[in-house]
């Protein structure tokens, strides 16, 4: 993928049911993600998500129990959320036997804050390496000292 | 540092050709911009404006060694730029512990009320 991704995740001890309705259900995502939280999860539903006296627009993309769920947020006010203005999150949960569960986050778009579009094209085209490798590599080479 | 440092910082670093230039950069300590040239798939011109920007967002510095320009990265503005995505990494990674901690106790709950 074209992006500036961050990827995490969790292995749960519990059923993907389970992990999905505490991913889904607007009071169990107040108590995880904001303090806030006016959204039905369906697709292409708008909602809203609150931090304190900050907030902003929420888009549900993907809806698939309980496997997939995506939406995208941080995009520029008065315009809808598209690949180029927003950051897709996206959850995808695979069971790992009956009481387990792997939860995988990513985020991209972290990298079209201010972006002129034919960087963002010419950005899209050229990358091929996770932010994740570069990341870690950075991060070595940083705790080894800098050379020279 | 400043949201418009910040911007400069994070499309600076999202380029993978730029970024590819900084690795260099890394691993080799000071260089010249034709040293770098003989090591990407592109063209002088090129790296010399991957080297513009890199420099405009304060993640190397230049200096002047005869009649060559050496480059060099700055490691503190590095380090930001990192810490700036392990912060963004680490918020996941708060709300995933959440999340799981929510999901096992609903689960222990389910379970026990099947039990008694």
């Amino acid at each position: 993928m074209a992006d500036l991704v961050i990827e995490r995740e969790v292995v749960i001890e519990a059923p993907a049911e389970v992990v999905w309705r505490t991913i889904t259900e607007p009071d169990q995502m107040s108590q995880w993600f904001a303090d806030r939280v006016e959204l039905v999860i369906e697709p292409g539903a708008h909602g809203y998500m609150g931090f304190g006296d900050q907030g902003g627009p929420v888009v549900v993309e993907t809806v698939d129990p309980p496997t997939r769920l995506s939406f995208r947020w941080n995009f520029p006010r008065g315009e809808e959320p598209v690949a180029g203005n927003s950051m897709l999150v996206e959850f995808t949960l695979t069971p790992e036997g009956d009481e387990r569960t792997r939860l995988r986050v990513s985020e991209r778009g972290h990298e079209l804050r201010d972006w002129p579009d034919a960087e963002k094209q010419r950005y899209a085209d050229e990358h091929q390496e996770g932010w994740g490798e570069y990341l870690d590599r950075l991060a070595a080479v940083l705790v080894k000292g800098q050379p020279g | 540092m400043t949201a418009q440092a910040d911007d400069e910082l994070w499309s600076a670093i999202a380029d993978p050709s730029r970024r590819r230039v900084l690795d260099l950069l890394v691993s080799n300590g000071e260089v010249s911009a034709s040293w770098l040239a003989g090591r990407v798939p592109f063209t002088r011109q090129a790296v010399s404006k991957h080297l513009v920007v890199l420099e405009q967002a304060g993640l190397i510095s230049r200096r002047k060694q005869g009649r060559e320009v050496l480059y060099q990265v700055e490691a503190d503005r590095l380090d930001q730029a990192a810490q700036a995505m392990a912060d963004l990494a680490a918020q996941w990674d708060r709300r995933l512990a959440t999340i799981k901690r929510l999901a096992e106790a609903a689960h222990a709950e389910a379970k026990k009320g099947k039990e008694s």
